[in-house]
């Protein structure tokens, strides 16, 4: 019987981020290493992040009162149009693939980086340039046709500076393309020996799914922000009806990328979560091949839903009944990995660490955003609550309830790794009720107020509706706390958390096995692959084999 | 990551890493396909809109040039297989033989483009204000045939009698028509410069039997390209040719 191995209170002598190849910021913006990569992604999204947060701050205390508490009309407009555009394609698209995919998928396989790692390193900089354009453009008149572009509104009537920032976007969308491509290539040809398809983390699998997404249908964005682009700069008229051009084509262009995009926020977070709750129940997770399929099954049939966006545009009534039924079926594979979750906790021996409390978080809240899409995926139902904060909310219990929680689990999940430190404990498990919290009153409210009929992207509503809107706006101040806590204590932690060993929780992935925070090159030697994954049983290496106690995680306050 | 020779630290073996260069850049020919795709699908739904001004749009193309150009294109995509079949079997200044002879003729290609785009500023089919269908017609110049003239003339007539808005879907014909060939240009002059690249190497002696991946992966690319104006050509060239 081996004993559980006495946890390291020394962080290692060489790790990647003490390794100097260079000096100072050099060494951090000429870097090929895809750790640091992610970790220069980590700064950047956050920024955008925080933009975003503020406008959508800006937004709910304005919506406080009935008449508007803070702005004009116009500009108005343009909060919701620039918290859109910061927060989907600078925040939520990047987030968890650029971040954690980008740290985690070498280790996870056992390989020494990714397969371009200056490719790599290009993207990075790609999105940092497509940013700049879009922040520009915030800055120069900002930005008011909605994040959706419609156009002629965008290429022809708006008055904003629409054109910076469809090129930002435009720019940006290569970003996304070029990890997506970095990732596919990896998990095919980088594993090591012994990591078969059926071994490979469900993480993995998840980016698979998205990248899979990422470089099919960005592309076909990019080119339809790029004509909206030109037509807006050289009145060409292939989305404008005066000029002959058809608007509903820019519609189903864009929904063809913009639909499936909900999938690259959502599918990265589902990973996460199928890491997460195995590792916290201590048991293998319930059908790994189920919860690997279900990931490819929604991005496939992913891309064959996008005009369910499109019910009121007059398509005919046999093409929205396809899509309607398709969208139907997006609901199986995501009940599947729900079950599956739900399963693997069953007779699970669970503990309360702050990963596991966003995890559940996430289960509950992506439920409910999951089954609101039923709703709007229903013909005659969608009639009435489209355009209604129905949507508003449904779409924000998936992309924040569901990606945001997966993203901010997956860091109180990693940041061991990624640092090498370990946050207080009890801070961070309240700092995660209270997002749950913050988050159900923000956007519940919103349901019940768009089934009476309140529009989105309105600056106004009736006096009726404001008891509704003043509890969504103090939702959203206590959801601001639960952002800024865990930045904070993470932040702290940097420095002074308490050392986090290789593997303090403990789990079984590869990227366990190394140190933390792990050498530039990963592993001292390549890793060999013996065992089938998430088996909390017969891995003596990790201390977890029959008949031996569980070890306690090794969370704890300071 | 540290190299060791021709192999990058992050790969085990040479086969590891010419097998991930090639996936990677049949994965970057996918999102290709899909990002010319949106405007073939731009381009194919307006043309079953606005059948007649595209034809009639079509028709003042140089069809002379066009053909002409798509051999040339032909051509050059022989030369670069035969550049990848030298550096594979190891004939080091056949690679740049036909590196150059590939460049030259892409080249060639670019120039022709330039030809036609300048003819098409002539006639006033670039879209925006001066844009007018029938301006050709009404202003021959010396060296046309009065007779083709005519003919041309009169073939714009109809067009407008069956399509009274033809100026504003020529102009769309001819937005996808420079959108389409200028995005096509714009890789052509990438492929240029991949083979400048490529044939610095080649006189540099890099590309042998064991290590010629960047020969075979822009290659493909170049193929891609090639393909690419396969399409191109009988879509806005030949679609209405039989009047």
């Amino acid at each position: 019987m081996s004993t559980p191995p006495t946890p390291v209170r020394e962080l290692p002598h060489k790790h990647y981020l003490n390794a100097t190849y260079g000096a100072g910021l050099r060494s951090w913006l000429l870097t090929t290493d895809h750790k640091r990569i992610a970790l220069l992604y980590l700064a950047s999204v956050t920024v955008f992040f925080f933009i975003g947060g503020v406008l959508a701050t800006m937004i709910r205390i304005h919506l406080l009162t009935p008449g508007g508490a803070l702005v004009t009309p116009e500009t108005y407009n343009k909060l919701f149009t620039m918290h859109g555009v910061a927060m989907i394609f600078f925040f939520l698209i990047p987030s968890i693939p650029a971040v954690f995919g980008n740290f985690l998928i070498p280790l996870m396989i056992g390989a020494k980086d990714l397969a371009f790692p200056k490719i790599n390193l290009l993207s990075w900089y790609i999105y940092v340039i497509g940013g700049c354009f879009v922040l520009y453009s915030f800055g120069t008149g900002g930005l008011d046709t909605g994040w959706t572009f419609y156009t002629p509104l965008s290429s022809v009537y708006s008055n904003s500076a629409v054109t910076p920032a469809v090129l930002g976007i435009f720019i940006n969308g290569f970003s996304s393309i070029l990890t997506g491509l970095n990732f596919i290539v990896t998990i095919h040809t980088m594993r090591a020996p012994g990591m078969t398809w059926f071994r490979l983390p469900l993480f993995v699998w998840a980016h698979y799914a998205t990248s899979l997404v990422m470089i099919l249908g960005t592309p076909v964005v990019a080119i339809t922000l790029l004509l909206a682009g030109l037509e807006r700069m050289f009145h060409l008229g292939f989305f404008n009806p005066a000029l002959g051009g058809d608007p509903i084509l820019f519609q189903h262009l864009f929904w063809f990328y913009s639909h499936p995009a909900v999938y690259i926020m959502i599918l990265p977070a589902m990973g996460v979560i199928s890491e997460i709750i195995p590792t916290f129940a201590r048991k293998p997770i319930f059908g790994y091949a189920f919860i690997a399929g279900s990931s490819i099954a929604i991005a496939v049939i992913g891309f064959l839903v996008w005009a369910h966006h499109m019910f009121v545009t007059g398509e005919s009534t046999y093409a929205a009944l396809t899509f309607s039924f398709l969208s139907y079926l997006v609901a199986i594979p995501s009940a599947v990995k729900v079950f599956n979750w739900t399963s693997t906790l069953y007779k699970g021996s669970i503990s309360w660490d702050p990963p596991m409390i966003y995890a559940l978080g996430f289960i509950g809240l992506f439920v409910i955003g999951g089954l609101t899409g039923l709703f709007l995926a229903c013909l005659g139902l969608d009639i009435h609550i489209h355009d209604t904060y129905f949507v508003v909310a449904h779409f924000h219990y998936i992309m924040v309830g569901g990606a945001v929680m997966g993203y901010v689990g997956g860091l109180h999940f990693w940041w061991p790794k990624i640092t090498g430190r370990l946050y207080p404990r009890a801070l961070s498990r309240f700092a995660a009720v209270v997002l749950f919290i913050g988050f159900n009153l923000t956007f519940f409210p919103q349901f019940i107020l768009g089934y009476l009929g309140m529009p989105r992207r309105y600056h106004t509503y009736p006096p009726e509706f404001q008891v509704l809107n003043v509890l969504s706006t103090a939702g959203a101040s206590i959801l601001a706390l639960g952002y800024l806590l865990p930045m904070s204590y993470l932040t702290w932690s940097m420095r002074y958390g308490r050392v986090a060993g290789q593997n303090p929780w403990p789990a079984t992935g590869l990227e366990w096995k190394t140190d933390s925070p792990p050498l530039t090159e990963n592993f001292e030697v390549t890793p060999v692959v013996t065992w089938e994954p998430y088996d909390f049983k017969n891995r003596p290496d990790l201390g977890l084999a029959t008949g031996t106690p569980l070890p306690a995680p090794a969370l704890g306050d300071d | 990551m540290h190299r060791t020779g021709r192999l990058y630290g992050q790969f085990e073996t040479l086969e590891q890493q010419k097998e991930t260069a090639a996936l990677g850049m049949w994965v970057f020919l996918v999102t290709e396909v899909l990002f010319f795709g949106g405007l073939f699908l731009a381009y194919t739904v307006n043309r079953s809109a606005f059948s007649t001004a595209f034809g009639a749009g079509s028709n003042t193309l140089d069809i002379k040039l066009g053909g002409f150009n798509t051999v040339v294109l032909i051509m050059s995509s022989l030369t670069m297989a035969m550049a990848v079949w030298s550096a594979q079997v190891g004939k080091k200044k056949l690679v740049s033989i036909f590196l150059i002879a590939t460049l030259g003729l892409g080249t060639i290609f670019l120039g022709v483009k330039v030809i036609e785009y300048k003819q098409k500023f002539d006639h006033h089919l670039i879209p925006g204000l001066g844009f007018d269908m029938r301006y050709r017609s009404e202003h021959p110049t010396a060296t046309d045939d009065p007779k083709e003239m005519a003919i041309e003339k009169e073939e714009v007539e109809k067009t407008f009698a069956v399509d009274p808005d033809t100026n504003a879907h020529g102009q769309l014909y001819f937005s996808l028509y420079f959108a389409m060939t200028g995005l096509h240009a714009l890789h052509m002059i990438v492929g240029a410069g991949l083979l400048v690249w490529l044939i610095k190497g080649s006189f540099a002696g890099r590309f042998t039997p064991q290590y010629n991946t960047p020969v075979e992966i822009v290659g493909l690319y170049w193929h891609f390209v090639d393909i690419v104006w396969i399409y191109l050509f009988p879509l806005l060239y030949l679609i209405d040719r039989h009047r």
